[in-house]
């Protein structure tokens, strides 16, 4: 019965992040939390075709696991740790507890294990790639294989990093716990850079494929996980209006032959309706609050383009507007650069090409990118064919390389015939 | 409460002005006062430079001395911590006061608990 299956794993991988977090805080261990979650898994699938799919299938998850991990305890006499005699001491009375928790706190609760999971898998002793990996197996529920598939890893690299980062949350006690308000914000802007790169390695993915739509898919549900369980941080909120915004345009910015459409040629009519609207309130939500940060500005920047019916009607001053105000909060190099796309728009090629010719930005394939279409539009073919030629040295996957070779040779044309 | 033992390593060729030393070695004395008051000191000492180290080793079951330390690299333990903290982030927490203290990159690194060996 594939289709059972199929609502099996799909109940697994919903509940995963929310029962692994909680059993994290009622036993204080990872690796024990996830075999028993494995294990109500492997009971479901025994027991659930004869049975039937449980009335709230993620309480069942949940109590069963607890079950499981409590036997586990019982069977390893030789433990000792206070922590595990603590949980099975309790574990004893854990049905009537739950009985007795009201939905509203048990609610709770169970956000504030997940934000506790979070911060914990996004700790500052982890490295980057560790806290995206873990970040994306223990509350995404992805298995080993699909983080490896997504990243383009073997899969004993990405296993051996999960492994890692695990055994030192463990060895070195790095803890569960939501950071203080003095550490709030770096704690906080490492979660969002998680989720944020999770999203790009989809959008701007390295393989042949120019988009991994289920890693998007999956960074926007940890952002909209983040938002309810943050509602009041307003930089959460951006970062989940930015990625609905951009996502809102992945059916118009590839061809079904993997081509590349930038945002001017972009059939307008393929856009996500329903992604713009969500991602325009939290933008006017974000407003209200007048607390601005990088990724709201970012958001911000998207909506004015979502509110464009054609490419011609965009308000490129406002988004000029909007990208002075985020040099002014995260002054790189590639906010410099994508400032300076913008003011070609308002005052023309050659004064953005004189302010980007200066950044300091020559292995980014896409600043040699944005140069060679002012070159050509400033009518100076010949050096935009040798920018085309610098970014492809850069180019990240198929559709990328395939748009600027067009472009590449399409000047050169131009060049030997002019020239 | 966990152990962990903060290290110091530093370059014994990079020199350190007059004041700074004086300055260093007066605020890893308020330090060590902090530690012992919040009940976080288990023990501490700076090391002479690597050129007095001594290593042994056993080959062949015999005792084969060498001078110098055991391992040739620029960036040699100078001197250590070891705390007690009831997670990383307390250990870091104290961590980054030893640093600012001693003016060089602190380690942190958990000792094996009892009930892990």
């Amino acid at each position: 019965m594939p289709a059972l299956a199929d609502e099996i794993e799909g109940h697994f991988r919903r509940e995963y992040g929310r029962c692994v977090a909680s059993l994290i805080r009622f036993f204080g261990d990872i690796d024990l939390a996830e075999e028993a979650v494995q294990e109500a898994f492997t009971i479901a699938v025994g027991r659930w075709p004869d049975a039937g799919v449980p009335p709230n299938p993620g309480a069942w998850i949940t109590t069963t696991a607890r079950n499981r991990a409590i036997d586990q305890l019982r069977r390893e006499a030789g433990r000792h740790d206070k922590h595990a005699q603590a949980a099975l001491l309790y574990g004893c009375t854990a049905g009537q507890e739950t009985g007795k928790e009201t939905g509203k706190e048990s609610g709770q609760m169970e956000l504030d294990d997940r934000l506790r999971l979070i911060f914990t898998c996004c700790h500052p002793a982890l490295n980057r790639a560790a806290q995206v990996a873990l970040t994306l197996r223990l509350l995404g529920g992805l298995r080993t294989a699909e983080i490896a598939r997504a990243f383009l890893l073997p899969e004993t690299a990405i296993a051996q990093r999960i492994v890692r980062a695990k055994r030192k949350i463990k060895a070195a006690g790095i803890p569960f716990r939501i950071p203080g308000d003095a550490e709030l914000p770096e704690r906080l802007g490492a979660v969002l850079m998680v989720i944020y790169l999770v999203f790009n390695e989809g959008y701007d993915s390295s393989g042949e494929v120019m988009l991994r739509e289920e890693l998007c898919a999956e960074a926007i549900r940890l952002a909209r996980l983040l938002a309810e369980l943050m509602p009041d941080e307003p930089e959460v909120l951006g970062l989940l209006a930015l990625l609905l915004l951009i996502h809102s345009r992945r059916a118009a910015r590839v061809t079904p032959d993997q081509q590349l459409v930038l945002l001017p040629d972009q059939d307008r009519s393929l856009w996500d309706r329903d992604l713009i609207g969500q991602g325009q309130a939290l933008v006017r939500a974000c407003l209200r609050r007048n607390s601005p940060g990088p990724y709201q500005i970012q958001a911000a920047i998207n909506a004015v383009h979502s509110d464009a019916a054609t490419a011609a009607e965009t308000d490129w001053r406002q988004i000029l507007r909007l990208y002075d105000q985020l040099m002014a909060c995260a002054p790189t190099a590639i906010v410099a650069l994508n400032r300076g796309i913008a003011l070609a728009e308002v005052e023309g090629p050659g004064p953005a090409l004189a302010a980007i010719t200066d950044l300091d930005l020559d292995g980014y394939h896409l600043y040699h990118a944005a140069r060679a279409d002012l070159l050509t539009r400033l009518g100076r073919p010949a050096a935009a064919a040798q920018a085309y030629s610098a970014a492809l040295l850069g180019a990240a996957n198929f559709a990328e390389r395939k748009f600027l070779e067009q472009h590449r040779d399409a000047a050169a044309e131009l060049a030997g015939r002019t020239g | 409460m966990k152990e962990y033992l903060l290290s110091v390593h530093h370059d014994d060729d990079v020199p350190i002005s007059a004041e700074d030393m004086e300055q260093s070695i007066k605020d890893v004395g308020v330090f060590n006062t902090e530690l012992r008051a919040q009940g976080a000191w288990v023990f501490a000492g700076g090391l002479h430079s690597a050129s007095t180290a001594t290593v042994v080793r056993i080959v062949n079951d015999s005792v084969v001395t060498t001078d110098g330390p055991y391992a040739e690299t620029k960036e040699q333990l100078g001197g250590f911590w070891i705390i007690k903290a009831p997670d990383l982030d307390a250990a870091l927490e104290l961590a980054a006061r030893g640093a600012r203290a001693c003016l060089l990159p602190v380690e942190v690194r958990p000792f094996q608990d009892d009930s892990e060996s």
